[in-house]
């Protein structure tokens, strides 16, 4: 596949300390890859040194092949949806749209043929007179997108673009952008701090801790094979069980909850449940171990349970194929 | 909170609006005293404001007021303006202290400021006239202006000037299709601002007036000297309903202004 933007020992310091020590990274054409992270692990600088807002303190970006130093913001070839949109307040929804198409100066015919496709695309023709204050959070999430896609950029940055709208609808939005994002082919660099939504949405998850890349990958692999204690621990649940120098993650949902008597040679630790949270499609156990400080999760799943009550004995198994070591 | 401690409050209340606006409201009223005198009360009469608008100095005066603040205050504007907008390029530690020494002149004791101005013409042999109100009356109403649109830009944030470039605006175009008319009504009432301050100010002009420069607070001073007579009480009505009626407009745009940026 084709790389369309290649980091190449990119740096960034802010007044002395280090945000993002030297990180390389490339970003495949048409993929729709997210940078996830905690807030402050550098993922929205990252994003802006592609926008071209922030500048690396060392090494380069490429677009397309090009290096883009020197090269001003209203001059790279890719658009950004802005977290709180930035909607320009004292224009319409259909200037807004036009803002773009009008400061490259694409003839007036051209203009109009895109808009037309794009309000038709988004489905904001009948809001097309409003001012971004006579929308509604998700109209304006709408039109922040109508407004970069018109141009069609080769790359589409997205600076949590869903973080300010509620959970139902943020549901639903992610799939319309997923949608929209294979439809088109363009490249998405999606950033989030939330997990589910990278999840759902990305070809490719690179999970940001302190300004490192811990791990890039599919959203599969990140979440069954875990390389570092961070991402197992990031993303999704995880019980982490140290060995000697190493430690070993497994899932809740791969934890098998045995009553102590039974196959005793599948038995690894035996504790006590001391929680139990019932969550509709599962339940969660909180199992205090005798040998170890420490809790471990389990999820059972309705259909399966056996009746576990809090208090009850219990030994704790699972599968070899199910455990993953992780480099500390 | 009990009754007896409500009324002694809400009296208080009172008592101080009295204190502050009697002195003003007995000016005003005896604005329109058929007496010359300025304690008896003899009946009503616009007369007193008929003779202003026939006494050439207080025309005149009028005019060269006028004059002087519209100039003074379109050349506050448009540097206030733009040194609010260059602030925004300057780091945080730098704008900070360019901020703090822009703010000095609102705080510095006026009479230091004319006293200095007019050291400094005399230095420079600048006949004082017009043209020195007008310079001195920029120098103490752009701080103002600037104050009034870095409160807006402040609030304005960065990402709507960052949408434009994202967009293919350059620098230009962001000022010009985006920040100016943002801002525009915050500008209009730095003008307005500066105006009503430059057609109040007693204290500096007095310092950098010339012979043929008489502006209305400087005249009413003059008057004065002679006693009071209604006539300095309708000039004064005259320009403090001026000077209300501008601040009031001042304050509604940018109260306007503030609620059309937040979305």
């Amino acid at each position: 596949m084709k790389t369309i933007i290649a980091l190449e020992s990119i740096e960034k310091h802010f007044s002395g300390s280090v945000v993002i020590p030297p990180l390389s990274l490339s970003i495949a054409e048409g993929e729709f890859l997210t940078l996830l992270g905690p807030s402050g692990c550098g993922k929205t600088t990252l994003l802006r040194m592609i926008a071209g807002f922030e500048e690396p303190t060392a090494g380069e970006i490429f677009l397309d092949g090009k290096p883009l130093t020197n090269v001003p913001p209203y001059r790279r070839d890719m658009n950004m949806v802005f977290q709180q949109y930035a909607l320009f307040p004292h224009m319409t929804v259909e200037e807004n749209i036009l803002f773009g198409l009008k400061m490259k100066k694409v003839p007036a015919a051209e203009q109009q043929r895109r808009l037309e496709e794009v309000l038709q695309y988004t489905h904001l023709a009948e809001l097309r007179k409003r001012t971004p204050k006579q929308l509604s959070g998700g109209q304006q999430q709408r039109v922040a997108i109508a407004r970069a896609i018109v141009n069609n950029p080769k790359v589409l940055l997205l600076d949590e673009p869903l973080g300010a709208l509620d959970y139902q609808l943020r549901k639903s939005l992610q799939l319309e952008l997923k949608n929209l994002q294979k439809n088109l082919g363009i490249t998405f660099v999606y950033v989030t701090h939330d997990q589910e939504e990278a999840m759902a949405m990305s070809d490719r998850i690179a999970v940001m801790n302190k300004g490192r890349i811990e791990q890039i990958a599919s959203p599969a692999e990140i979440y069954n094979h875990p390389r570092t204690l961070f991402v197992a621990t990031f993303i999704g649940e995880n019980n982490i069980f140290r060995s000697g120098d190493a430690s070993i993650a497994v899932r809740p949902e791969k934890i098998r909850l045995y009553p102590l008597e039974v196959e005793p040679d599948k038995h690894r630790m035996t504790g006590q449940i001391t929680d139990m949270v019932f969550l509709g499609n599962l339940r969660k156990l909180y199992i205090r171990l005798y040998d170890e400080d420490m809790t471990v999760l389990a999820h059972e799943y309705a259909g399966d349970s056996r009746g576990w009550r809090a208090g009850d004995q219990v030994a704790i198994g699972w599968a070899p194929e199910d455990e993953v070591t992780l480099r500390c | 909170m009990n009754t007896w401690r409500r009324r002694a409050l809400s009296g208080y209340s009172w008592a101080m609006l009295v204190f502050l606006y009697l002195p003003i409201a007995i000016l005003m009223l005896y604005s329109f005293n058929q007496s010359r005198i300025n304690a008896v009360w003899s009946g009503f009469t616009w007369k007193w404001y008929v003779s202003l608008f026939e006494n050439r100095q207080v025309m005149e005066a009028l005019g060269n007021s006028v004059t002087i603040a519209l100039i003074s205050s379109v050349l506050a504007t448009l540097l206030g303006t733009a040194a609010a907008l260059a602030m925004k390029h300057f780091s945080l530690r730098w704008r900070s202290i360019v901020h703090a020494l822009i703010y000095l002149p609102i705080v510095i004791p006026e009479i230091m400021m004319g006293l200095s101005l007019l050291v400094l013409f005399s230095q420079l042999h600048v006949e004082l006239g017009k043209a020195t109100l007008v310079m001195a009356h920029v120098t103490f109403s752009m701080p103002f202006v600037m104050v009034i649109i870095a409160a807006r830009l402040a609030d304005m944030g960065s990402e709507l000037e960052e949408a434009a470039q994202d967009l293919g605006a350059t620098p230009w175009e962001t000022l010009r299709h985006v920040t100016l008319p943002l801002i525009s009504p915050s500008i209009l009432a730095g003008f307005l601002m500066s105006f009503t301050l430059s057609l109040d100010d007693f204290i500096i002009s007095f310092f950098v007036a010339g012979p043929n420069s008489t502006t209305l607070p400087l005249y009413i001073y003059g008057l004065v000297k002679r006693g009071v007579s209604p006539e300095v009480n309708a000039l004064s009505t005259l320009l403090i309903a001026c000077t209300v009626l501008l601040v009031v407009v001042a304050e509604l745009l940018r109260r306007k202004d503030s609620k059309s940026i937040t979305l």
